[in-house]
C-alpha cells in the first residue's frame, strides 16, 4: 500500500497515538463473539416475549440462558461502547464537548451494563420467584 | 485552475473560464498518462458523491449501531424491572407490546439483523479480502435483503407464537 506520510512527519512521529491496537483487536474480537450471540438474542426475545414475569423469571433461571444473557449483554455494552467513541471523535471536534461526551459514553455503557448484569444475576440467583427488591 | 475543478468533483466552478461546459473539454491533447487523475484519496462529501450500495451500507452500518446502543438501554431496563418485580415487569412489557413499543422493536430487529449481516462485511475487510468495488455493491445488496426477509421471518414468527 503507499504510504501517504512524508519522512518528517514519520520522523516526528506524528499521526497515531500508538496505542490504538489494542481497542481495534478488542471491537473485533466482541465483533465476532456478537454474531452467534445476536441470533441467540433474537431467538431468545421470541421464546421470552409470550411467557410472562414467572416465565421469565425461570427461564432466566436456566444455566445455559442465564451464561448466553451474560455475555450476549457483557459483550454488547463493551462492544458499543467502543463504537460510540468512535463516533464521538469522528464528529466532535470542540475539546471540551468532546470529553464531556466520550465521559457520559463511558458511564453510560459501563453503569448500564453492570446493572444489567446484577439484575440478570439476581433474578437467576433468587431462590424464591416474587421477591421484590 | 480546470484541474482544481476536475479534482473537486464539482462543475459549479464560477471562476472557470469558458463556464463549466469547458471541464467537458478538458485533457483533449494530452498524453494518456498526463489525463490520468492522481490516485489519491478522496473524501466521500456527501454532496458530490454519487450514491451506491456501499456506501448505503455504510450509512446503515452506523445508524443501526447507534440504534443497537438505544436497543441495550432498553434490555437493561427490561432486565432491571425483572428484577424489580411483577407490576414493573408487566408494565415494561405492555409498554414494549403498545404501538410505539411494537415500532421501536421492529427497528431494533432489523438494525440487529442488518448490523450483524454487514459486521461481517467488515470483518471480512479487516481479514483484507473482498475489496472489490463491483462485489461489495453486490454483498450490501444481500446484507439489505437479508435484513428485510429475516425480519419479516421474526415478526410472523412471534405472531405465530404469541410474542406479539
Ligand atoms: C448486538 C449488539 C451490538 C451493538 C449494541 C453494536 C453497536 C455498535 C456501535 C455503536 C458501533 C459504532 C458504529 C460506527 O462506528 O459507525 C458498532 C460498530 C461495529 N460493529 Fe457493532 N454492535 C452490536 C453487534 C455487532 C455484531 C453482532 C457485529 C458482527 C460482526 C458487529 C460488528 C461491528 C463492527 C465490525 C463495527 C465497526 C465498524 C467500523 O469499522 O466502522 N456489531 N457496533
Amino acid at each position: 500500500m503507499t504510504s501517504y506520510r512524508t519522512p518528517r512527519s514519520r520522523a516526528a512521529g506524528l499521526g497515531s497515538a500508538k496505542h490504538g491496537v489494542s481497542t481495534w483487536i478488542a471491537e473485533r474480537v466482541t465483533s465476532v463473539a456478537l454474531v452467534p450471540l445476536a441470533l441467540w438474542a433474537v431467538f431468545a426475545a421470541l421464546r421470552v416475549a409470550p411467557m410472562g414475569y414467572e416465565g421469565a423469571v425461570a427461564w432466566l433461571h436456566h444455566p445455559l440462558n442465564l451464561t448466553f444473557s451474560l455475555l450476549f449483554a457483557g459483550l454488547s455494552f463493551y462492544h458499543m461502547g467502543m463504537g460510540m467513541a468512535v463516533i464521538i471523535e469522528d464528529y466532535i471536534h470542540r475539546r471540551s464537548t468532546l470529553v464531556t461526551l466520550l465521559l457520559l459514553n463511558a458511564f453510560v455503557w459501563f453503569g448500564f451494563g453492570v446493572a444489567t448484569i446484577v439484575a440478570l444475576l439476581k433474578v437467576a440467583l433468587a431462590t424464591s420467584v416474587g421477591v421484590a427488591l | 485552475m480546470r484541474l482544481i475543478a476536475v479534482l473537486s468533483l464539482t462543475p459549479f466552478d464560477a471562476g472557470l473560464k469558458g463556464g463549466w461546459k469547458s471541464i467537458l473539454s478538458w485533457g483533449e491533447g494530452m498524453s494518456d498518462n498526463a489525463r490520468r487523475l492522481p490516485d489519491r484519496p478522496t473524501s466521500p462529501h456527501l454532496t458530490v458523491w454519487r450514491w451506491h450500495a456501499t456506501m448505503l451500507s455504510s450509512i446503515l452500518h452506523r445508524a443501526s449501531g447507534v440504534s443497537l446502543y438505544a436497543g441495550a438501554l432498553i434490555l437493561a431496563a427490561w432486565a432491571i424491572c425483572l428484577a424489580v418485580g411483577p407490576e414493573c415487569y408487566a408494565g415494561y412489557m405492555a409498554l414494549l407490546g403498545g404501538p410505539i413499543g411494537k415500532i421501536v422493536l421492529l427497528g431494533l430487529t432489523a438494525a440487529i439483523f442488518y448490523h450483524t449481516a454487514n459486521g461481517i462485511r467488515h470483518l471480512v475487510w479487516d481479514a483484507g479480502k473482498a475489496f472489490d468495488p463491483k462485489f461489495s455493491d453486490l454483498t450490501a445488496i444481500v446484507v439489505i435483503a437479508f435484513t428485510v426477509a429475516a425480519t419479516a421471518a421474526t415478526w410472523i414468527i412471534a405472531g405465530m407464537t404469541g410474542g406479539l
